[in-house]
């Protein structure tokens, strides 16, 4: 294809992306450098004939005109990185110095709403990704097994939890969790405690969420893998046989190896979306236990003052987080290509 | 003749089926759970006193004299006009899946048909934008809308969906056009077509399958996004699953929560229509990616 043809037929998408994806991250970065300007005051000295008092007010007209010189701010370089929102540098280096042991140290990071939204975040997309991998396959494995007849209504129910809106599906889960929810009643019977509450406790919500998230995801594994499932050759799994490999020995040395690529994409596709977990927590109202970087953006811009610079800064920050992720991939890609 | 080794246990037969019970529970019962629920009153979806209330309606009964009621659904289409925030849904959902397909097409054709270079980096610099969160974006768009006047409004909600949506579709329609074979279209312009002809009469007859199940997913990621909308669109100019987070902020008055949970089951029959009508396009779509490794 000629290069003037291809630049015709792709102009549409990339001016889209361009528009509203590539300039919004320059945007970003840039405003994660500026604060907003402070408010001039000035203060006024009111004579009265009982005496004089200082009175403050906010000249409108002096800070309108600081806005129109500096459209985008104050400049504060990397001042809101380092606040405590954040990466919370001085914080962090009073631990360090108080901080008797590792343990201490490590609660009182917590603490910090960055390090509070991290260790959230990083712990659902570890967790999370492997369960998904694991329930996906075997779910995808006794599917392959079953009577064909049954088989379509299976995958119908199974591709529910996946298709449903995120921020719906975990308000079915939660009310059903809830202290009065169905299964929330069935927990106090199990447990024997009848003011057991899944939402008051930090580590039964972290499981709540993470229990959602496999919910959600195994059906995008189960559906990848069965489709792999149809396509295992079937001459090398009768040799396997035939040479004796018991059922387990042809799920493990047939099967699994044919599966390994389509693993890699799953967990690809996975990692992307756990690291962005976000609605469960607004569904679950479990911000008080539970907080991911999305959500921490999504708050500094949800509140009554937009904290744009804050917002700004937790993105780009985030934006750094998912290249660290996505960047063994991106490499061994690079690898190929070069190879070719 | 039967292969001894392909006849299961009884014990082997056993777990297959409590796995499939199992996890069609899981799957399916949520959902029922909750579509069964929405016909009664709080107190008995919420039950303090057992939770075989919500299955024979107890208070239901007590407060409405039937075991059925339909409270829920006047309280959130009549009372809090979720009717027009589902309007707002279909706006959004048809714009965004027509701009987004047929821009897709186009560059997903490009990119298929092109042999240099750059069409590898484009596709990997699509996969990167892919795999941010489209909220770390929104604190790049608000200050620019809020400066032009264009916060708020569906078209721009429209705009920025479109945008997040072409990564994936590029890559999508990308993939499903390797699958038609070059000579269709090469030979459409030994003939005498230029490249847009040849796409026009001879790529576009062909193209549908692929389209539609592009479609579905574009569809899907318009209709379930709350991160952007949220953010981007006005109170009055509100899609659904926003306008569901908003019911939460107020479940402090008794019957509110009702309202949320009439208006989840309204937003998921959608989703289960579309999956019943197309559950082979979606498998398909799901494993397009994962085939071409």
């Amino acid at each position: 294809m000629k290069h003037k043809t291809f630049f015709w037929f792709v102009l549409p998408s990339s001016v889209a992306m361009l528009l509203f994806i590539f300039v919004p991250i320059i945007s970003v970065v840039v405003q994660s450098l500026h604060v907003e300007h402070e408010q001039v005051i000035i203060s006024v000295e009111n004579c009265g004939p009982f005496g004089c008092t200082q009175a403050t007010t906010i000249d409108q007209e002096a800070t309108k005109k600081l806005l129109e010189a500096e459209p985008l701010g104050r400049f504060s370089g990397f001042d809101t990185y380092a606040d405590r929102n954040h990466l919370a540098v001085e914080d962090v280096s009073q631990a360090w110095d108080k901080a008797d042991n590792w343990r201490d140290f490590g609660s009182q990071i917590l603490n910090l709403p960055f390090y509070k939204a991290m260790s959230f975040t990083l712990a659902y997309t570890f967790i999370v990704t492997p369960l998904v991998l694991i329930v996906g396959f075997i779910i995808a494995v006794a599917v392959n097994g079953a009577v064909k007849a049954i088989r379509g209504p299976i995958i119908f129910f199974s591709l529910l939890p996946m298709m449903v809106t995120p921020l719906v599906g975990s308000l079915i889960i939660f009310w059903m969790v809830d202290a009065r929810g169905v299964l929330g009643s069935m927990l106090q019977v199990l447990a024997g405690d009848p003011e057991l509450s899944v939402k008051a406790s930090t580590p039964l919500t972290w499981v709540m969420l993470m229990f959602y998230g496999v919910w959600h995801s195994a059906p995008f594994a189960f559906i990848v893998y069965y489709a792999g499932l149809q396509t295992v050759n079937q001459d090398t799994l009768e040799s396997a046989m035939i040479d004796g490999a018991n059922r387990w020995e042809q799920i493990r040395y047939v099967i699994i190896p044919h599966l390994l690529p389509l693993t890699t994409f799953i967990a690809l596709m996975q990692l992307m979306d756990n690291f962005r977990v976000f609605e469960p927590i607004v569904s679950f109202a479990a911000s008080a236990h539970a907080t991911s970087l999305s959500w921490s953006i999504y708050n500094d811009l949800g509140g009554e003052v937009r904290q744009l610079s804050s917002a700004a800064a937790t993105s780009v920050l985030t934006i750094i987080g998912v290249a660290i992720l996505l960047s063994p991939v991106l490499i061994r890609t690079w690898r190929d290509f070069s190879r070719k | 003749m039967t292969v001894k080794a392909q006849q299961r246990s009884a014990l082997l037969n056993i777990l297959l089926i409590t796995v499939l019970v199992v996890w069609m529970v899981m799957a399916a019962f949520p959902f029922l759970w909750t579509l069964w629920g929405s016909f009664k009153v709080e107190g008995d979806f919420f039950s303090k006193a057992n939770w075989a209330n919500s299955l024979t309606g107890t208070l239901t009964k007590t407060e409405t004299g039937s075991a059925f009621t339909g409270m829920g659904y006047h309280g959130a289409w009549v009372k809090e006009a979720f009717g027009i925030a589902a309007i707002n849904t279909v706006i959004v959902c048809l714009f965004v899946v027509t701009i987004s397909l047929t821009f897709g097409t186009l560059g997903g054709y490009a990119l298929s048909r092109s042999t240099y270079r750059y069409t590898f980096w484009f596709l990997i610099i699509a996969l990167i934008f892919r795999a941010m969160p489209p909220v770390t974006l929104v604190s790049g768009y608000l200050p620019v809308f809020f400066k032009w006047n264009m916060w708020g409004h569906l078209p721009t909600a429209i705009l920025v969906l479109v945008a997040i949506n072409q990564p994936f579709t590029l890559w999508m329609l990308h993939s499903f056009f390797k699958n038609i074979p070059k000579d269709l279209d090469e030979s459409a312009m030994v003939d005498g077509c230029n490249r847009f002809q040849a796409f026009r009469y001879v790529i576009v007859p062909v193209m549908w399958p692929g389209v539609i199940t592009t479609g579905l997913f574009s569809f899907l990621l318009a209709y379930n996004d709350f991160a952007v909308t949220a953010m981007i669109l006005s109170k009055e100019n509100q899609t659904m699953v926003p306008k569901i987070a908003g019911f939460l902020g107020s479940t402090q008055v008794k019957g509110n929560v009702m309202f949320a949970v009439a208006a989840v089951v309204s937003v998921t029959a959608p989703l289960f229509v579309m999956i019943m009508v197309f559950q082979r396009q979606i498998v398909s779509g799901l494993t397009a990616g994962a085939v071409k490794g």
